[in-house]
């Protein structure tokens, strides 16, 4: 968050100092100050891992976006053929992420990821019970699952 | 050729849309309709937004169409949850193929706790009596 802050600061102070009020010119003053915190983040505890977080976040929105377009081609497939081949049921999923924040995110992910809906979260925020489509290689979906919610958490920890 | 992708993205989200209509219809439970409409109809909006984006390409419409995408990636999944949520726990039937249900041995509709399965022995238990099994 706060290197955040900085980064937005730093940027409007580049605007400020070559006194050129465009949107392209912002773009650039954010660019420069993400490339100075990330030469002085490893003196400054504060903003240990900053820098990493962009790729990162470049890296998940990329994954997300494959494992949508899979997953509803599969999910499509099975609506438009006559035959069922899916084999719903309701898993419980133990949770890594811990604060509301991160489990609101967790969750929602799952839910826009075709074939498995967060029905609820039990009463001591441990366990999300998940509805899924495609049960038929249940290791392989809770892989997947634990999968997603690691990068996911990548993002914020 | 922009005007191609620009069709071809337009033709993809509305075949999408069509297909989460077409699940609704056909599918046999209330979760799994659930699925159709929420993912399906989310990319179908989202590609079609992506087109909106690539025809006009000004930044005031790029960035309004990527906030309805936002947006819509964070309402969406939540509606779904809601409803699907309400539906299980009022008692609807799940389909007949339904392979397991891992939830319902952990729901307690009288207090309406929802306990993890995962609560040590030398947890202090909770005030509320529990139904015997």
């Amino acid at each position: 968050m706060i290197g955040m802050m900085w980064n937005l600061l730093l940027g409007l102070g580049w605007l400020l100092l070559t006194g050129d009020f465009s949107g392209a010119n912002l773009l650039t003053g954010l660019v420069f100050a993400y490339l100075v915190l990330a030469l002085v983040q490893p003196r400054i505890a504060a903003l240990s891992g900053y820098a990493q977080r962009l790729p990162r976040l470049v890296a998940f929105v990329g994954f997300f976006v494959r494992q949508l377009l899979l997953a509803n081609l599969k999910v499509a497939y099975d609506i438009l053929t006559p035959p069922w081949y899916m084999k719903p049921g309701v898993i419980a999923m133990p949770l890594a992420a811990r604060s509301d924040f991160e489990i609101a995110f967790v969750a929602n992910l799952i839910s826009l990821t075709p074939g498995t809906l967060s029905l609820d979260v039990s009463d001591d925020h441990r366990v999300l019970y998940i509805h899924a489509m495609f049960l038929g290689d249940e290791p392989a979906l809770r892989r997947s699952l634990a999968e997603l919610e690691r990068r996911a958490l990548a993002l914020f920890r | 050729m922009i005007e191609w992708l620009v069709v071809g993205l337009i033709l993809a989200g509305t075949t999408f849309m069509l297909v989460a209509a077409l699940g609704v219809v056909r599918l046999p439970d209330l979760l799994t309709r659930m699925h159709a409409t929420t993912k399906a109809a989310t990319l179908g909006v989202s590609l079609i937004m992506l087109a909106v984006a690539l025809h006009f390409g000004e930044v005031a419409v790029v960035a309004r169409a990527l906030g309805v995408v936002l947006f819509l990636m964070m309402t969406a999944p939540v509606a779904a949850h809601v409803i699907g949520r309400a539906g299980y726990f009022v008692g609807t039937r799940l389909w007949s193929g339904t392979l397991k249900d891992e939830l319902r041995p952990h729901y307690h509709p009288l207090t309406h706790r929802l306990d993890s399965g995962l609560e040590r022995p030398d947890e202090p238990s909770d005030p509320t009596p529990r139904d015997p099994p």
